[in-house]
């Protein structure tokens, strides 16, 4: 088990947690911050604000609760469909990997890729407006057709790891594959 | 290479035995499917194992020997090695658990008797041979009734090999032969598998099996009465196939026909799509069945009907008021344009008349409205689809003046742009040159320019009359189709929505599996790692693309801008365009 100082490309801290089941069996968990008390409190207040001044002018009180209602609704659409907490990289040599998004309401969403399918796995470069930054891919293949790339799955994607998170992640994955291909 | 032994849960807890199941080709994994028990004898091992291999067509093989020695019992060690010379096998696996202890440990004994992993015997140098053995728990109930999408069935022959996860699920579905006989049975034979937790069976199920193939034959024979009746000649006249084609409750007849086909035929189901698409058919049947018999429950109750009758002759009435108003409107100054007054009163008298002459009719059939109504309406028993239909079929007829409107009208402005548009080639020297469909310039004589002319002038004053009542009787026209639409869309939707598939998807979501969930189970030192497989169910949006019921779907023939350039030049529009054939 390890932990150690990460970053993400926007300069949030965020941290690693490698797990060694076994030999050929390592798992990934990429834990996001969580959900700022402040942040919340500073929309709720903007928004509830904003409804008193609307309800000041035109005396209506559906202004008041329906601005309650929408904060309440946006708040649980954030949490149950936005807001990731960690996310996770499951790697089983000779079985397949497995990628999981756990989000703050408890909710997860799991996608398994079978090793027959997968091709590698790589740190891609992309540039994102005036920057460039890197993200782990996975590349999947047909099986029927081994050597074209029919997609790409982008790996830790609300999370957004640095290069030096990456290339550890990277270098455990690539230890495994290359035992038990 | 990592040997994979995906293993029941059942069978966690089972009296030592046999390990029997299914070596995966060209993967190295086995599928421990069942544990026999302690005493059998051999030779009815294999005769057994033969039986079941030919009913269930899964290559049933002895995998190894499973060891759960429990408390006073000595352990089988010497007497599980000597079961691998009975057995002759490429690779013989000895399982074996203690109490106390959550993890197995497995040895693997090659062909030549060499043992490959021996867990006790670890070396302190690392001679590189680290276990390799991963043990994958399933709940075999579960894995059984399961279908991995996307659907391929066994028997197409598909180019690609279908992946280790899916024979996985193929080979365990396929061997429900062998969960017949358990432990509990007075056979030569005690096995363990899913069924020895506990065997579920419901008698309301079991009779309705029975009942339904009796019923189905019954039902077919009644379907095959009404194809007969169907193919009267009488009812094959074209004027007949034409009006019986427009009305949309005899294509929907038509299509529940076609479903009922589906539905009641005696065979079973052979595929999984297939059986999926005759329960949803059923479902949605029934479903649609009901709510036709809710509204019937409603209509017939404090006398509505007659309310209803009693409303629809001064509606009808007061539609045809509404129309002449707005005739009178158009041949006065409508919003202050200025007509050409004679073309006015010609076109505001011909469709006055017509109004009147509708008006009659209506006041004719008023008395027998109520009666046509009440029997109109028990015809939603047979389905609320059916209702919705007829109440198209009743607009489309109540409105039956506004779509002549329309067609004049059209026909005229049509007319009129046609002909403007030639005495405008005219007007600049051109002609339409029909065989190489092009415009050419032509010298034209002194008199026939005069007169083209002359009418090219006539027809553009005329225009904004024509032009101001076509434009009136295309949106009323298109007013209707709109009503009309939304009727069919709804139709269409209780046709086509995969009832029983989403009722599966919640309440068990286990029975449509995208792909699979793997969890590592708490691993103790010196043992092989556990992980736990889960069945990972699909997204509802997938099961409504997947299972959704082919229907006649009327979609719009034209696109938005095709249908504006219609509309633009006069050309008669048919917004819906019924697909005669399904396409999926």
């Amino acid at each position: 088990m390890a932990e150690e100082e990460f970053t993400d490309i926007n300069g949030n801290s965020i941290s690693l947690d490698c797990q060694t089941h076994s030999a050929f069996c390592r798992e990934f968990t990429v834990t996001s911050p969580k959900l700022s008390l402040r942040k919340v409190m500073v929309y709720t207040c903007f928004i509830w604000l904003f409804a008193y001044a609307i309800f000041f002018f035109t005396e209506n009180t559906a202004v008041l609760s329906s601005a309650i209602l929408l904060t309440l609704a946006g708040m649980m659409i954030h949490i149950h469909f936005v807001k990731v907490d960690h996310e996770t990289l499951l790697i089983i040599g000779s079985l397949g990997v497995q990628l999981s998004s756990s989000y703050a309401s408890g909710r997860e969403s799991t996608t398994f890729i079978e090793m027959s399918k997968l091709k590698d796995i790589v740190i891609n470069e992309a540039v994102y407006m005036h920057s460039i930054i890197y993200y782990l891919c996975i590349l999947i293949k047909d099986p029927a057709e081994p050597e074209t790339v029919t997609s790409v799955v982008p790996l830790f994607q609300s999370s957004k790891p640095r290069l030096n998170c990456l290339v550890q992640v990277y270098r455990s994955c690539q230890e495994i594959l290359a035992q038990t291909r | 290479m990592v040997l994979k032994i995906f293993f029941p849960q059942c069978c966690n807890t089972a009296d030592s035995g046999l390990l029997v199941g299914h070596w995966i080709p060209g993967h190295n994994s086995a599928v421990v499917l069942a544990v026999i028990h302690y005493p059998f004898i051999p030779g009815q091992v294999k005769k057994y194992l033969s039986q079941m291999q030919s009913q269930s067509e899964v290559d049933l093989t002895v995998l190894g020997s499973w060891s759960m020695p429990k408390e006073g019992k000595e352990g089988m060690d010497s007497f599980l090695k000597d079961l691998s010379t009975i057995f002759p096998q490429k690779c013989w696996l000895q399982l074996s658990r203690e109490i106390g202890k959550r993890g197995f440990t497995c040895q693997v004994v090659q062909n030549n008797g060499k043992l490959v992993q021996d867990r006790e015997q670890k070396n302190g140098d690392d001679s590189g041979e680290e276990d390799k053995i991963i043990f994958v728990h399933y709940d075999q109930r579960k894995v059984m009734l399961s279908q991995l999408h996307p659907v391929q069935e066994i028997s197409q022959k598909s180019d690609t090999e279908p992946s280790e996860l899916r024979l996985v699920f193929q080979t365990v579905a396929q061997s429900q032969p062998l969960f017949f006989l358990d432990k509990y049975d007075d056979g030569p034979l005690k096995l363990t598998h899913w069924q020895s937790e506990g065997r579920e069976a419901s008698i309301i199920a079991e009779l309705l099996k029975q009942a339904s193939v009796p019923v189905c034959i019954f039902l077919t024979w009644l379907l095959s009465l009404w194809h007969w009746f169907c193919s009267f000649r009488i009812l094959h006249f074209r004027p007949v196939l034409f009006i019986s084609s427009k009305l949309s409750t005899c294509v929907q007849s038509g299509y529940r026909a076609v479903h009922f086909k589906t539905v009641f035929s005696p065979q079973r189901a052979a595929t999984h799509m297939d059986f999926m698409r005759k329960a949803n058919i059923f479902v949605s049947f029934l479903v649609d069945i009901a709510l036709g018999l809710l509204l019937v429950s409603w209509l017939y109750r404090e006398n509505r009907i007659s309310k209803l009758a009693n409303t629809l002759v001064p509606v009808a009435d007061r539609v045809a008021k509404e129309l002449q108003e707005l005739l009178e409107w158009l041949m006065g100054a409508p919003a202050g344009l200025k007509m050409n007054r004679a073309l006015d009163q010609v076109l505001g008298r011909f469709f006055l008349y017509h109004i009147h002459l509708w008006i009659s009719y209506i006041h004719l059939m008023s008395p027998f409205i109520e009666r046509i109504l009440w029997y109109v309406g028990l015809s939603a028993c047979l389905g609320l689809t059916f209702a919705l239909s007829i109440l198209s079929d009743i607009v489309a007829l109540l409105t039956f003046h506004i779509y002549c409107f329309y067609v004049y009208g059209a026909r005229l402005y049509c007319l009129k742009i046609y002909g403007l548009s030639s005495l405008w080639r005219l007007f600049r020297g051109k002609k339409w040159n029909v065989l190489r469909q092009r415009v050419d310039s032509c010298s034209y004589d002194l008199d026939q320019l005069f007169i083209g002319t002359l009418l090219f002038t006539i027809l553009l004053f005329l225009l904004p009359t024509t032009a101001l009542y076509y434009l009136v009787f295309t949106l009323l026209r298109l007013v209707v189709v709109l009503f009309q639409g939304v009727i069919h869309l709804s139709v269409d939707f209780i046709n086509s929505f995969p009832l029983f598939a989403i009722g599966l998807r919640i309440c068990r979501p286990y029975r449509l599996a995208e792909g699979v969930k793997f969890k590592v189970l708490c691993e103790e030192p010196g043992t092989p790692l556990h992980l736990m497989m889960e069945i990972n169910p699909i997204k509802c949006s997938s099961v409504l693309q997947c299972y959704r019921t082919p229907t006649y779907s009327c979609y719009p023939k034209d696109s938005w801008s095709a249908l504006c350039k219609k509309l633009f030049v006069g050309e008669l529009i048919y917004p819906w365009k019924q697909k005669t054939t399904k396409t999926d």
